[in-house]
């Protein structure tokens, strides 16, 4: 038995390396097959125009549009006016009267679909780990993240590392290859994380590789992030004097890749956006000195709980802040968190998104948006901003997505009623023109779905000769399930 | 023989001078107010939710009471006047399950008292672990909730609750009914809690099932003990002839439990445990009220035939199984009140019990009528826990738990105007706001 599991190991691990080289190699030509993917969906995608119309339409870039219509050809919003008419006899006409047109919602913190742990936690520099390799689309988690609106998310490595892996920003196109969700030219981004996490300061009981290491204080996650830097400084000078070598010298000798230092390159180069995980302002204000002293951009600054604090500063390095609306006190370091942070790092010039770092909040981030209203009266549209054209933005992607204006990729949510009312239902998921979700359609499924089980679980007793499956394998019953709790009650997840 | 483990001097002083940074810097509950004064809150749109909602009326508050509520009704001489002209007034909100005052920061074991070592915590009671000064209270009270039961959570049977309004000098003044409820973890089907697993830790779901099976034979076992203890202590009170009986404070403290006469509040979620939670109250005779009960909507007749009230929630959280629909978290309130059920929400939380309007909202918003949902958050909860005489709505003779607001307080966008808890005028102020006004105010 124990031999057995030994071998089943074995075998695993040889997988992953197999994997994982696979990856490491597959790195430029996936990039290209992924170029040539996403354009054939564009082809392929809404042949037939759509137009939704009577809606109350908040566009997230110029106010709101009483009784108007959103017409949409080859997946783009093709025009907005009071009366469109659509060129297609055959388009699909979607009745809005009383209804709420929001853009597609955009979560800037997610980690849906990671297939496992989201951290590579045996290093505090992993930048050479890449999430993209690791996206489960058939987690249930993406079709309800639909039904709640959120149509993109900027999916992240875990926070246990000072640099963490690769991110990837995607739309939950349920239905088609992985290889077609990434948004296309998004630039590449990566995950930093400040403070208890990479000190590994919650986490006893985890399993010992992962509880205790370098570093274990903030001054060490400094050190760790700035040798990191110097060292892909040197391998940079490497590479350029190499390249400036090899035209005249056919025997110059290239300096030996390093998937690691290769992504902190591209940062320094201002090719990857760096997204760091922070709560409180004084290792916010540490990074933001420390990318002055290393000389690269922080695009974001994630949960920054504390970024009330030192939102001026954030605002002077042109570093977004990407919080929750009302998280706190769950750590030592969330106690001073607020729910005015959104309200007053936006008054102080900060871009400012709202997410979730949750499969069950990035369900109803419209609802996290009136928050910015409650707490420091924040206006309506900029409060819709915080979920759709502001992550936009910090994500690079606002040429596409994030607002509704002709030209831009039709992501839209229709709401039952206004987005920001508690009693609000979102009806219909759209990615660009397609319907990724409809109420209705899901209501209507429920009943065919409770019999193909019923008759899923008679096949397979009936394959028994009639024996009942044994008791883990009934799936009537329910099964004593992991603790799930909607909240970081006691430590954070490790993310 | 007793150890005594003596810290030297100075590590004291920091203890205390670390203790005092953390939680002392911003109180946020300097609060807890002097005497109560007369007020009349005039010209509002008051929801009393037990009878119909008054277009334009008066309520005074007097004594720490609703005195009078009504159209036409009189304001006494020397009351101080609020005009709530566009404003409505509610009842402050109750949150039928949270850890309030039991916890200050989840990640800091020393903030945190609500888990009690041992099966059987039955004797402890959360009354003296109550801190009037944690911030979740003002924090959770500006946002219109007055009340909330606050209740440990450790072990199969984790102890007694209390139902605290959020202001008061000391536990004993926010305390509205202490004892409240014995709460109970149901074995392996808790409401995230008191369930197997963690860490290493994989067994079958046939051992997990024996596990479980073990544990509420445990249970029955110690409520037969309960009861037998009880009848050993009623017979020697009457004939003092009878042998000493061993005092045994965790069986003393279940006698009012297996003679139904104090509630017993069972963690539970599967539609399996439920059942089994319903069997066991009918077996044992228990006065039971489910909490969490994710799956309760499947066995809604049976609760209703039974007369077993849910304090539903978290709403907002992940349907229990795969392959449940998006949305069941959300219609389960709105199911059990088409059967019946008597139903309250609560958070299961602490720091984000403000959020409690939210929940009910969500349950609004899939199938449940708003003034149920209304009802949910005041006098039910109220009536549940047997404290609807005094709290739960605007009515003449109640506690003066009312909220002033410029609309729906189950809508976010709503802002809360004035909390009056006991009669007393509570500043909407907590640890959020201060720090908000100080970095503000940063040049």
């Amino acid at each position: 038995m124990e031999g057995m599991m030994k071998k089943i190991n074995v075998i695993f691990s040889l997988l992953l390396t197999v994997s994982m080289i696979a990856s490491v190699f597959g790195q430029t030509r996936k990039e290209t097959k992924l170029a040539a993917g996403a354009s054939s969906v564009a082809a392929a995608a809404a042949p037939v125009e759509t137009l939704i119309k009577n809606a109350t339409i908040m566009t997230a870039s110029h106010g709101t549009i009483n009784n108007g219509s959103i017409l949409i050809r080859n997946g783009k919003i093709a025009e907005i006016g009071p009366n469109l008419k659509p060129r297609d006899a055959n388009a699909r006409i979607i009745d809005a009267t009383g209804k709420y047109v929001t853009p597609g919602i955009i979560d800037c913190h997610s980690h849906t679909g990671v297939d496992g742990n989201v951290n590579e936690g045996s290093l505090s520099v992993t930048s050479m780990v890449r999430i993209r390799d690791v996206i489960d689309p058939y987690s249930t988690s993406i079709y309800r993240e639909l039904a709640g609106g959120t149509t993109t998310a900027n999916v992240l490595h875990g926070s246990a590392n000072s640099i963490g892996g690769q991110n990837a920003v995607l739309k939950w196109k349920i239905g088609k290859p992985v290889d077609e969700w990434f948004v296309p030219d998004a630039p590449p981004g990566i995950k930093f994380a400040l403070g208890e996490n990479p000190k590994r300061s919650n986490n006893q009981g985890l399993p010992p590789a992962t509880a205790r290491r370098y570093p274990a204080t903030r001054m060490g996650v400094e050190e760790t992030i700035r040798e990191a830097f110097i060292k892909a400084k040197d391998y940079m000078r490497e590479w350029q004097e190499y390249d400036a070598k090899k035209a005249t010298d056919k025997h110059a000798i290239p300096p030996r890749r390093d998937l690691m230092l290769d992504a902190l390159v591209e940062i320094l180069q201002g090719k990857r956006f760096v997204h760091s995980h922070s709560y409180r302002d004084d290792e916010i204000l540490m990074l933001l000195n420390l990318s002055d002293e290393l000389g690269f951009h922080v695009q974001t600054l994630q949960h920054v709980l504390e970024g009330y604090k030192v939102a001026k500063e954030m605002a002077a390095h042109k570093t977004g802040g990407s919080t929750f609306s009302d998280w706190w006190a769950y750590k030592l370091e969330a106690y001073d968190a607020i729910p005015y942070n959104a309200a007053l790092m936006a008054s102080r010039g900060v871009i400012v998104s709202m997410n979730s770092d949750s499969d069950e909040l990035a369900r109803r981030l419209y609802l996290e948006a009136a928050k910015a209203m409650k707490y420091g009266g924040v206006a309506e549209q900029d409060a819709l901003r915080m979920v759709t054209l502001n992550p936009a933005i910090q994500l690079g992607i606002d040429k596409h997505v994030g607002s509704i204006d002709v030209g831009k990729d039709a992501d839209l949510v229709i709401f039952s009623q206004h987005p920001f009312s508690v009693y609000t239902v979102p009806e219909m998921t759209m990615i660009e023109g397609e319907i990724y979700f409809d109420r209705n359609e899901d209501l209507k499924q429920r009943e065919a779905l409770k019999r193909e089980k019923a008759e899923l679980i008679k096949r397979e007793r009936d394959q028994r000769g009639g024996a009942r499956p044994p008791r883990n394998e009934r799936p009537d019953e329910p099964q004593p399930r992991p603790n799930e709790s909607p909240r970081p009650n006691g430590t954070e997840p490790q993310r | 023989m007793k150890m005594k483990r003596v810290l030297p001097v100075p590590l004291i002083v920091i203890a205390v001078l670390c203790a005092s940074a953390l939680f002392g810097l911003i109180s946020g509950s300097a609060s807890a107010q002097g005497p109560a004064e007369t007020y009349a809150i005039r010209n509002a749109r008051i929801v009393t939710v037990t009878g119909p909602i008054i277009e334009n009326g008066t309520v005074v508050i007097a004594n720490g009471r609703i005195s009078a509520v009504g159209a036409g009704v009189p304001v006494p001489s020397g009351a101080k006047i609020i005009d709530a002209k566009g404003l409505s007034v509610y009842p402050g909100m109750i949150d039928a399950d949270t850890e309030i005052g039991l916890t200050e920061i989840g990640s800091v074991a020393g903030s945190v008292d609500t888990n009690e070592i041992g099966d059987n915590n039955a004797n402890i009671h959360v009354d003296v672990a109550i801190r009037p000064d944690s911030s979740h209270i003002a924090v959770t009270r500006v946002n219109g909730i007055t009340t909330a039961v606050s209740a440990p959570r450790g072990g199969l049977i984790a102890g007694q609750s209390a139902i605290l309004n959020l202001d008061g000098w000391t536990p004993r003044e926010m305390i509205v009914k202490s004892p409240a409820a014995m709460h109970v973890n149901w074995p392996g089907g808790g409401g995230g809690r008191g369930e197997f697993g963690g860490f290493g830790q994989q067994r079958s779901v046939a051992e997990l099932r024996r596990e479980q099976d073990r544990q509420i034979e445990n249970l029955k076992k110690i409520l037969h003990d309960a009861a037998a203890y009880g009848d050993a202590k009623d017979a020697r009170a009457k004939d003092p002839a009878l042998p000493k009986q061993d005092v045994d404070l965790k069986l003393e403290a279940l006698i009012p439990v297996v003679r139904g006469q104090m509630p017993v509040v069972i963690n539970v979620s599967m539609e399996r445990d439920i059942r089994a939670v319903i069997a066991f109250a009918s077996e044992m005779k228990l006065k039971v009220i489910i909490s969490g009960g994710i799956e309760a909507y499947k066995v809604a007749d049976q609760l209703k035939a039974r007369n077993i009230p849910v304090i539903v929630g978290p709403v907002l959280r992940m349907p229990a199984r795969e392959d449940d629909p998006y949305d069941a978290a959300f219609t389960n309130a709105g199911l059990l009140s088409k059967a019946g059920v008597k139903i309250a929400f609560q958070t299961n939380d602490s720091a984000y019990s403000r959020n409690l309007p939210y929940h009910a909202g969500m349950a609004a918003a899939f199938g449940l009528p708003k003034d149920e949902a209304l009802k949910a958050v005041t006098i039910y909860p109220a009536e549940i826990f047997g404290i609807a005489d005094r709290v739960g709505s605007v009515e003449q003779g109640k506690i003066a738990n009312l909220i002033v607001t410029d609309g729906d307080p189950l809508e976010i966008r709503t802002q809360i105007k004035h909390v009056f808890i006991a009669g007393r005028d509570i500043p909407l102020t907590s640890r959020h706001t201060e720090l908000y006004e100080k970095y503000k105010a940063r040049p």
